[in-house]
This record gives C-alpha cells, sequence and structure tokens, in this order.
C-alpha cells in the first residue's frame, strides 16, 4: 500500500514559481493555498497581489486574483470587500510595499476593520529592485542604499508593523510567526488560518506577518539566511499573536 | 413631469444613482464637496455602498477593486485630487476596468485656489498618468445635462471597458437650475464576464491586471487599446452647434465658458456680427470634424477658455490652418465675462460694427 504523505494543492497552479533559490516567498505561497484549499473557500476567494518579488502571485494562485499598484492593495481590497462582501478577500505584501508606500492604506483598511485578510511578508529588505533598505531593514544591516549599514539618524529605525495595526481597534487579529525552520512553518500555517476564520466570522480586519528571507539580497546562501532570520530579525520582531477575536470581544 | 431645483454637484450624484451606480469612494475637497455629501445619504437609500477613503490615491484604487469586480462605480475630485489619483487611472487603463470620474475643475497649478477653472484639460484628455492611453472626456454645461450625461458615461465606461471622466468646474458644480429627473428606472447592464469575482464554478481564472512584462505584449496591449480608441473617435463624438450657419467668427468653447460664449454670440448676432459657436461636449474624442468643416467658410475662430489656453492647441489641430484661431482665457479661477468676449469678437470684425 502506497500512502500519500504529501501532495501539490490545487489552489496553486502549475507555474513554476520564479521565486530565487532558498527564497522562502514559495513556502508562505503555499501555506496560503493550503489553509484556503482546507477551509474549502477557494471558489469564493479572490486575491490581491503586491508589487515587489511577489508581483506575480496571481499566476501562482487557482484563483480569481487582482494586481494591485505599489502599496495600493489594502484599498483595491476595500473597493472588492465593499462590492462582493460574501466573498473571501486577501492581500499579499512585502514589507516596501505595504510599511513604505502603502503604509496610509494598511493603516486605514485597519482603522476601518475592512473585512479581508492581508499576509504581510518581511524580508527586511526590498527585494525585487534590488536589495534596497525597506522600512523593517534592521539597524546595521547593509543594503545597496546603507552601504555602511542602517544608521538610525540617516535613516530612522526599523518599523515594527504588527505592533503598530494591533494597537487599532479596527485590527482583530494580528500575529507574527516565520519559516524558518519545520516548526515555525507548522505555526504560521496556524496563524494564517486563523486570519481568514477571522475573515469567514465577519469579524474585520486580519493580519499575518510573516519573516521571510531573500538570500539573494541579503549575500547568503539559503541556509546561512535561515539561521540569519532567527538570530537577527526574531530578536527585533518578536514573535506571537498580538490580538486575537478573543481579545476582541 | 415636475422640476425640481438642483444644484451640479447633487445632479451628478442623483444622475449616477440614476445610471445604476450603487459604489462611490471619494475624498473631500472644494468645490466638489456636496456630491459626496449627497452621495453619503443617497446612497444607504437606495442600497448602496458610500466610503470615504484616506485619500485620492486610496479613493481611485478603491474604484479599481470595485470596477474589476463588475459592479458600476465612480469616484469624483477636484484638480489637486486629480493629479493624486493619475496613478490609478493609468492603472485602471492598462487594466480595462470601467469607471467614472468626475473632476470639477478648480483654479491651479498647487493648492491653487477654489474658484473655477478649465486648467485641467491636457490632464483630462491627453492621459494624465504615465503610459500611452486615453479617457473618454465628457463635459455638461448645465445642471439638466449633468443628469442625462451620467448614464452616457457609465454606459461609455461599460460598452468600451474604459475611463470616463464627467469634467465640469466650480460654477457648474454650484449653480442651480431646475431639472427633470424623470421615472427611477431599473438599468438594463452588460453583463462583464471578465471581472474577478470568485471562480464559483467558472474553470478559467479572471484576472486584472496591468503588468505586461514582455514587451511585444504590453505592445500589443497599447494596440489593442488603440484601437478602441480609434472605434470611439469613429463613433462617439458629441458636441452642440449653436448660430453656426454663415458663422464668420466661430467661437470655441467647453462648458461654463461656452454658456458664457452663447449670450456674447447672441449680443453680436444682435449688433450685425455673423457669430456662431461649436461647443464640444466630447473633450475626447474632439469633435474635430465640425471644426474643419466651419473653418471653410469661417473667417475666424476664436477659443474662450477658463485657461492659459489647452483647447485651442486641439481647435488648432482641427482648423489646420484653413482660417486663424484666436484666443482669449481667463485662468487662476477668474471667470471671463460675456462682455468680455464680446469685445474680443468686435476686434476680430473689425470693429467697425459698432
Ligand atoms: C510607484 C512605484 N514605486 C516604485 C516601484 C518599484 N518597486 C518595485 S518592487 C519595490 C520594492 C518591493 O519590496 P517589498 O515590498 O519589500 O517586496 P520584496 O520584493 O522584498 O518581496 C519597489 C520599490 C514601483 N513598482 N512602483
Ligand atoms: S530577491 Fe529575495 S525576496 Fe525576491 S525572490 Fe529573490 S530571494 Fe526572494
Amino acid at each position: 500500500m502506497i500512502k500519500e504523505v504529501f501532495k501539490k494543492t490545487s489552489v496553486l497552479t502549475d507555474k513554476p514559481f520564479h521565486y530565487c533559490p532558498g527564497c522562502t516567498h514559495g513556502i508562505i505561497h503555499r501555506l496560503v493555498a493550503e489553509v484556503i484549499d482546507e477551509l474549502g473557500i477557494a471558489d469564493n476567494t479572490v486575491g490581491v497581489a503586491p508589487v515587489g518579488c511577489a508581483v506575480f502571485a496571481y499566476d501562482y494562485f487557482n484563483l480569481d486574483m487582482f494586481e494591485a499598484a505599489h502599496g495600493r492593495a489594502p484599498a483595491v481590497a476595500t473597493g472588492i470587500k465593499r462590492s462582493l462582501p460574501d466573498r473571501i478577500v486577501f492581500t499579499y505584501q512585502g514589507d516596501g510595499d505595504l510599511a513604505s508606500i502603502g503604509t496610509a492604506e494598511i493603516v486605514h483598511a485597519a482603522a476601518r476593520s475592512e473585512k479581508f485578510t492581508t499576509i504581510f511578508v518581511n524580508n527586511a529588505v526590498y527585494g525585487m529592485t534590488g536589495g534596497q533598505m525597506a522600512p523593517t531593514t534592521l539597524l546595521g544591516q547593509k543594503t545597496t542604499t546603507t552601504p555602511q549599514g542602517r544608521n538610525q539618524e540617516l535613516n530612522g529605525f526599523p518599523i515594527r508593523m504588527s505592533e503598530l495595526l494591533a494597537t487599532m481597534d479596527g485590527a482583530v487579529y494580528v500575529a507574527r510567526v516565520s519559516v524558518h525552520n519545520a516548526i515555525h512553518v507548522n505555526k504560521a500555517k496556524k496563524a494564517i488560518k486563523e486570519a481568514f476564520m477571522a475573515q469567514i466570522n465577519g469579524l474585520g480586519f486580519a493580519i499575518v506577518e510573516v519573516l521571510s528571507s531573500c538570500p539573494t539580497n541579503w549575500g547568503l546562501s539559503p541556509n546561512e539566511a535561515l539561521k540569519w532570520l532567527e538570530e537577527n530579525m526574531i530578536p527585533y520582531y518578536p514573535l506571537g499573536v498580538f490580538k486575537s477575536p478573543a481579545e476582541v470581544d | 413631469m415636475s422640476k425640481v431645483l438642483m444644484k451640479g454637484n447633487e445632479a451628478i450624484g442623483e444622475g449616477a444613482i440614476r445610471a445604476g451606480c450603487r459604489h462611490f469612494f471619494g475624498y473631500p475637497i472644494t468645490p466638489q464637496s456636496e456630491l459626496p455629501h449627497y452621495l453619503a445619504k443617497r446612497m444607504p437609500e437606495v442600497g448602496g455602498v458610500f466610503l470615504q477613503a484616506e485619500s485620492e490615491v486610496s479613493s481611485i484604487n478603491m474604484v479599481y477593486g470595485a470596477a474589476g469586480s463588475g459592479v458600476r462605480v465612480m469616484t469624483s475630485s477636484s484638480s489637486p485630487g486629480l493629479s493624486l489619483m493619475q496613478e490609478g487611472i493609468s492603472y485602471m487603463a492598462g487594466a480595462e476596468l470601467p469607471c467614472v470620474i468626475v473632476n470639477v475643475m478648480r483654479g491651479g497649478p498647487g493648492l491653487g485656489n477654489i474658484a473655477p477653472s478649465q486648467s485641467d484639460y491636457f490632464q483630462a484628455t491627453k492621459g494624465g498618468g504615465h503610459g500611452d492611453y486615453k479617457l473618454i472626456t465628457l463635459a455638461p454645461a448645465s445642471v439638466q445635462e449633468i443628469i442625462d450625461m451620467m448614464a452616457k458615461a457609465f454606459d461609455l465606461a461599460d460598452q468600451y471597458r474604459t475611463q470616463v471622466m464627467v469634467l465640469g468646474d466650480g460654477v457648474l458644480g454650484q449653480m442651480m437650475e431646475p431639472v427633470e429627473l424623470g421615472e427611477m428606472k431599473e438599468v438594463e447592464q452588460l453583463p462583464k464576464p471578465w471581472a474577478a469575482t470568485g471562480l464559483r464554478g467558472r474553470s478559467e481564472r479572471n484576472i486584472i491586471n496591468s503588468l505586461y512584462i514582455v514587451p511585444e505584449v504590453c505592445e500589443e496591449l497599447n494596440q489593442k487599446l488603440f484601437a478602441k480608441y480609434a472605434e470611439i473617435a469613429a463613433k462617439e463624438k458629441l458636441w452642440e452647434e449653436y448660430q453656426l450657419a454663415e458663422a464668420e467668427i466661430v467661437l470655441v468653447a467647453y462648458g461654463t465658458a461656452a454658456r458664457i460664449c452663447k449670450a456674447a454670440v447672441e449680443k453680436a448676432r444682435a449688433n450685425g456680427i455673423k457669430a456662431g459657436l461649436i461647443r464640444p461636449i466630447t473633450l475626447w474624442p474632439f469633435p474635430t470634424e465640425v471644426m474643419a468643416q466651419a473653418a471653410i467658410t469661417a473667417k475666424e475662430f476664436l477659443t474662450v477658455e477658463m485657461s492659459m489656453g489647452q483647447m485651442v492647441e486641439d481647435v488648432r489641430l482641427a482648423v489646420n490652418g484653413a482660417c486663424p484661431v484666436h484666443f482669449y482665457g481667463r485662468t487662476g479661477g477668474m471667470v471671463p465675462t460675456v462682455t468680455d468676449v464680446l469685445t474680443e469678437i468686435e476686434k476680430l470684425a473689425g470693429g467697425d460694427q459698432q
């Protein structure tokens, strides 16, 4: 007897990912797709892709999808959800997209408690455009626009978006997870499911921040990158659930 | 049918609702704010959505989301807000999403003022954002025309999967006139099988997108868009002619400026000057043929605008050297008077008719 232990979810298309070897964007895509599959909502879900390395996410999710302008995914998702309130809507955004150019859009979507779910991929860098500083770049971290390392005098401090959004009354579920090892991948999936459940239950805005690696722009091997994430990112960006529906009511 | 007294801005809102629009996203700015005020009250009455966004950047991207999910949707703003919307409008052009955008123009550049102006003509008719694209631009000149035009605006948007701008100014937005509303009717709308609404049993995915990474494919999109624009130009030009027969001095003006010109033409005719007026109703596509035709017999053209002269360039292209095209304009929120325009007409007539 052959037992099937792993199978590609039908919520992902057959198109091969374009992500660099060792990039965790691919893992996060798979988690989102598996959750949508397990919740049985694929037929009723609309996704919004960002500008950034995940710009082609619409090619990978086997769903009706939108491609939004840089940072505007939360506004686009608002327009979709307000037009089709019985659909499940999610945005998938990088840290440049969500915490820099689109800060206003995400903060106000949370303030209005828009009933969609955001997957926020924090890799502490602008991946797609060549490794520039992101709002989430750590102090001292070298990027192509902080060649001496990020300096608070010149470049300000990294933004902890989850903590910031958790202060907002409209946010019903806020969690930060990581995908640097199998245990955390499983925890990340659980959080993503919670975030979709918050929407299915009609509660309001839910966001999961996923710490992700960018071996290419960090100049590290895939394994070194995961180690760097664990040792450098997690201390500044602590994992955990900052807000959950139980707390809200 | 009885008439009701309505403000131009309110008429835009009522016209949109009667055109079957149930979704509005916007951000406050003078001199169009009566429109969102009106819709904030009226949309819930008809089961629609009114949402005040955090910025014009957000409003237009909400419009992108709503349009892509297949509903009739509108936003409105005034000049500085329109500048902010250009990003979203360009993306909508790339994704071929139908919507209606209202611009009640004010004085500029910059923060300018809140007085009426027509100085966003270039932005409205030449694309406005990045990339090769055009908008259908409608320029009403009365409150009744606004009401009737809104249905046309939404129909054109859906028919061509394109963005339609209704271009007014502070005078039109603020003035009150009696209008005939007619009966509230269920609006027949085109199906939108391309909308991204969740698969719901559909086997082909629908994707709303303006990313065409392969140059050949991006060029193909541009060519497809321009084939569509050519069809619009062939079929959808609108204008009004006033006293045009045998006119020796042909005025060209739109919106509020056209109303002033109409009065000036009347006075000129009373003084024995053969003046006439062409009022473009679609600013894009621009009614070039009627101008080329009139230029054959006219002695002088006079374009009147509440700007430093933007439409006059299109008039010169249409007239193509057949006769001289003069320009009179006030700007910064100043509105030309009938006397101002009459003086210009008399100058062109040689000053011997006084
Ligand atoms: C308006 C606008 N500004 C800038 C860009 C260029 N741009 C593309 S991706 C990107 C950064 C994306 O970084 P992030 O969101 O962190 O995603 P990542 O690539 O790291 O996954 C920028 C600045 C753009 N496409 N549009
Ligand atoms: S550049 Fe970085 S974030 Fe982008 S695909 Fe490569 S590894 Fe991933």
